[in-house]
C-alpha cells in the first residue's frame, strides 16, 4: 500500500488504466457494458460526443467519489449508495446541459437520465473503485468513459456521413461531388437497426484483428 | 378506450423498448443464451413495470411537478422539485424490486424460485428507468394509461428478449465466422429483427 503511493501520476500502469478500455478491454465490444443508452444517441455526431462528455464526466467522477468513500460505505447497502452518488452526478449534468447547450439536450431527451442506469458505470463502480484508490480509479472511470465514448463516435460518424451526408451539419459529400455520380443518402442508416448492425461491424473487425477476444 | 388500446399495441411493437430503443441491451444481450430464463427475465420485468410506471405517475405528479405540493397548502403551489426526478425515479425503483422481491417471496415460493436470482438485476435495468422517464416525457393523463404503457412496454421486452434466445438457440448449430461468433452475431440479427418490427411503423388505432 505505501509504496504505492510514492508512484508518480501518470506512471506506466496508471497510463494503462486510462490506454485499455480504449482497445483491448473496451467496455462495449469487450465488457459488454452500458449499450443501453448508448446507440439511440448516434444518428448525428454532435449529440454522440455531448453524451460521450457526459458519461466520462459521470464516470470518472463518481469513481473518484466511491473510491473515496469506499472504507465508510456499509457492504450490505452500497448499491444504493452507489445510486445515489451516480444520480447526482447525472443531475448536476444534466442541469449543465440544459443551461448551455439546450437544444442537445432536447435531443438526448430521456437518455442523459440513463446514464444512471448505465451498467458501465455501476460495472466500474462494483469492479474497480469499490477496491482501488481514489486517483487511479478515476482514471479508469475517464478511461472506461473514453472507450464508450470512442464507440458512439465511430458510429455516429457513419450514420451521419451515410444517413445524412453531413458532419456536424457540414454537407461534405455535397461539397465532395459525390451526389453527382449518382449517389443518394441511404435512408437506413438514420434509423435505430443500423446502429446496432454497425457495432456488430466494428466487433467483427477488433476480433479478427485481435484473435484472443475470440469466443469471449 | 380505443385510446388505451393504442397506447397499448404502440408500446408493444410501434415503439418497442429494445428494437426502437435499445433499453434493457445490456441484460438482453447476456441473459438471453436459453429460452427458459429469457423468459423468466421478461416476466420478471413486466411484474415490475406495472408496478413502477403507475407509481412514478403519481410521484411525479403529487410530488414532483411544478405546483404539485399544493395538497400540501397554497404556500407550496409554486414549489418546482422536477431537478429531483432522476433520484426520485431510481430510488421508488430500487425499493420496489426490493419489495416485490421479498412479497413474491412470501406469498409465492415457486414464482420466486424461477425468477429469484433476475429480480434484483432489474432494479439497474435501464428499461425500467426509461419507461419512467418516457411515461413522464409523454405526459400521459391518468394512472390507467401510464398502467397500460408499462404493460405494453414489458411484453414487447419479453417478445424481443424470447425471439433473439430462440434464435440463438439456433444458432449453435450454424457455421457462424469466429470473430463474429456470440456478441457480433447477436447485434446484427437484433438489427435484422429491429428492421422487421419497424414494419408496424406508424400504426394507430
Amino acid at each position: 500500500m505505501s509504496n504505492q503511493e510514492k508512484e508518480p501520476v501518470f506512471s506506466a500502469k496508471n497510463l494503462k488504466l486510462l490506454s485499455e478500455p480504449l482497445g483491448r478491454n473496451n467496455p462495449i465490444t469487450v465488457q459488454v457494458l452500458g449499450i443501453c443508452s448508448a446507440l439511440a444517441v448516434t444518428v448525428k455526431l454532435k449529440p454522440a460526443i455531448v453524451m460521450a462528455l457526459s458519461v466520462m464526466i459521470v464516470t470518472g467522477f463518481s469513481n473518484l467519489v466511491i473510491a473515496s468513500l469506499r472504507k465508510f460505505i456499509p457492504d450490505r447497502i452500497r448499491i444504493i449508495v452507489q445510486l445515489v452518488v451516480i444520480a447526482t452526478m447525472v443531475i448536476l449534468v444534466d442541469q449543465f446541459l440544459k443551461a448551455y447547450v439546450f437544444d442537445v439536450s432536447k435531443q438526448l431527451s430521456v437518455f442523459v437520465g440513463l446514464i444512471i442506469t448505465n451498467c458501465i458505470i455501476m460495472g466500474r463502480l462494483e469492479a474497480f473503485a469499490m477496491a482501488n484508490k481514489p486517483w487511479p480509479s478515476f482514471l479508469d472511470g475517464i478511461g472506461n468513459g473514453a472507450g464508450y465514448g470512442m464507440i458512439l463516435v465511430i458510429v455516429a460518424f457513419f450514420r451521419e456521413l451515410l444517413g445524412s451526408g453531413t458532419l456536424f451539419g457540414y454537407p461534405v459529400l455535397e461539397k465532395l461531388g459525390i451526389y453527382k455520380t449518382g449517389y443518394e443518402n441511404n435512408g437506413m442508416a438514420i434509423l435505430p437497426p443500423m446502429a446496432l448492425i454497425i457495432v456488430g461491424l466494428i466487433i467483427w473487425v477488433q476480433r479478427s484483428r485481435d484473435k484472443s477476444l475470440i469466443g469471449k | 378506450m380505443e385510446n388505451l388500446l393504442n397506447i397499448f399495441v404502440k408500446s408493444i411493437f410501434v415503439e418497442n423498448m429494445i428494437f426502437a430503443f435499445f433499453l434493457g441491451m445490456c441484460s438482453y444481450l447476456a441473459v438471453s443464451k436459453s429460452v427458459k430464463t429469457a423468459m423468466g427475465l421478461g416476466i420478471a420485468v413486466i411484474f415490475v413495470l406495472v408496478i413502477t410506471v403507475p407509481l412514478n405517475f403519481l410521484v411525479e405528479k403529487y410530488l414532483l411537478k411544478k405546483g404539485a405540493l399544493i395538497w400540501l397548502g397554497e404556500s407550496f403551489a409554486d414549489v418546482d422539485l422536477s431537478f429531483l426526478t432522476f433520484m426520485i425515479f431510481i430510488a421508488f425503483i430500487a425499493a420496489m424490486t426490493q419489495l416485490v422481491e421479498m412479497v413474491v417471496e412470501k406469498f409465492s415460493p415457486a414464482l420466486y424460485n424461477s425468477l429469484g436470482i433476475f429480480l434484483p438485476l432489474i432494479a439497474v435495468n435501464c428499461a425500467i428507468l426509461g419507461a419512467s422517464l418516457f411515461m413522464q416525457e409523454r405526459e400521459y393523463e391518468n394512472v390507467l394509461e401510464a398502467g397500460i404503457f408499462g404493460l405494453g412496454s414489458g411484453i414487447g421486452w419479453l417478445l424481443a428478449i424470447v425471439g433473439i434466445a430462440a434464435i440463438r438457440e439456433k444458432l449453435k448449430y450454424s457455421n457462424v465466422p469466429d470473430p463474429l461468433k456470440g456478441l457480433g452475431i447477436t447485434f446484427i440479427l437484433t438489427g435484422l429483427m429491429a428492421i422487421a418490427f419497424m414494419g408496424f411503423m406508424g400504426i394507430s388505432l
